[in-house]
C-alpha cells in the first residue's frame, strides 16, 4: 500500500508538472485557462490521495474548497477574456 | 474483508491517477485549444471521481462520504459549464485551429485535408 501511494503521488506530481509547463509555454490565453483549470483539478486529486494516505477527514474540506475555487476561477477568467476580446 | 477493501481502494487510486496523467499528456499532444479542452475536462473529471471514491472508501465515515459526494456532484455540475465558457470565449477570441481538425461533413472525403 505504501509503494502504491508513493507511485500515485509521483503520478500526480508528473501530471501537475505537465500542466504547469503547458500553462507557461501556452501561446493563447484560452490555453492558459485550460491548463490552469486542469492544474487545480490535479491538485484536488493530490489532496484526495493525501486523504487516502492519512485517513484524515479534515482534508475533505479542502477538497470542497478547491472544487469550487476551480469553477469560479475558470468562469471568471473566461468572462474577462470574452469581454476584453483577448 | 479489509484486504478486499484495500484492493478496491488501490485500483480506484491507480485508475484515477492514470487518467489524470493521460489528461496532462493530452494537453501537450493535442493540436488546438478545443481539443485540449477535451483532455482537460473529461478524463480529469473521471479521474477525480475515482480518487474521491477511493478516499470515501478509505475513510469510511458517513459524514466524509457525504462531503465527497458533494465534491463529485460539484465536479459533474461545474466542469461542463466551465468548459463551455472557456470554449465560447476561445471561439470568439478567434483561437487558431489547424486545418486537420476541420471537418467538412458535406465534402468529398478524398479532398479533405
Amino acid at each position: 500500500m505504501t509503494l502504491l501511494l508513493t507511485c500515485c503521488v509521483g503520478g500526480v506530481a508528473l501530471a501537475a508538472l505537465l500542466c504547469a509547463a503547458k500553462a507557461v509555454i501556452a501561446d493563447t490565453v484560452a490555453d492558459r485557462i485550460v491548463a490552469l483549470d486542469m492544474l487545480l483539478g490535479v491538485v484536488t486529486c493530490g489532496i484526495a490521495v493525501g486523504a487516502v494516505a492519512t485517513r484524515d477527514p479534515v482534508l475533505l474540506n479542502l477538497l470542497v474548497v478547491t472544487a469550487l475555487l476551480g469553477f469560479v476561477g475558470t468562469v471568471t477568467v473566461a468572462r474577462f477574456m470574452e469581454r476584453r476580446g483577448l | 474483508m479489509s484486504q478486499i477493501l484495500d484492493v478496491v481502494i488501490g485500483v480506484l487510486l491507480v485508475a484515477g491517477v492514470f487518467l489524470n496523467v493521460v489528461a496532462a499528456i493530452g494537453l501537450h499532444r493535442l493540436p488546438d485549444v478545443f481539443c485540449r479542452m477535451h483532455a482537460a475536462t473529461k478524463p480529469a473529471t473521471l479521474g477525480l471521481l475515482c480518487v474521491v471514491g477511493a478516499a470515501a472508501l478509505a475513510i469510511g465515515e458517513a459524514s466524509a462520504a457525504a462531503k465527497l459526494l458533494l465534491v463529485a456532484a460539484l465536479q459533474f455540475a461545474t466542469n461542463p459549464v466551465g468548459g463551455h465558457m472557456v470554449g465560447r470565449a476561445a471561439w470568439r477570441a478567434g483561437s487558431p485551429t489547424p486545418p486537420a481538425t476541420r471537418v467538412d461533413g458535406q465534402g468529398a472525403p478524398e479532398t479533405a485535408s
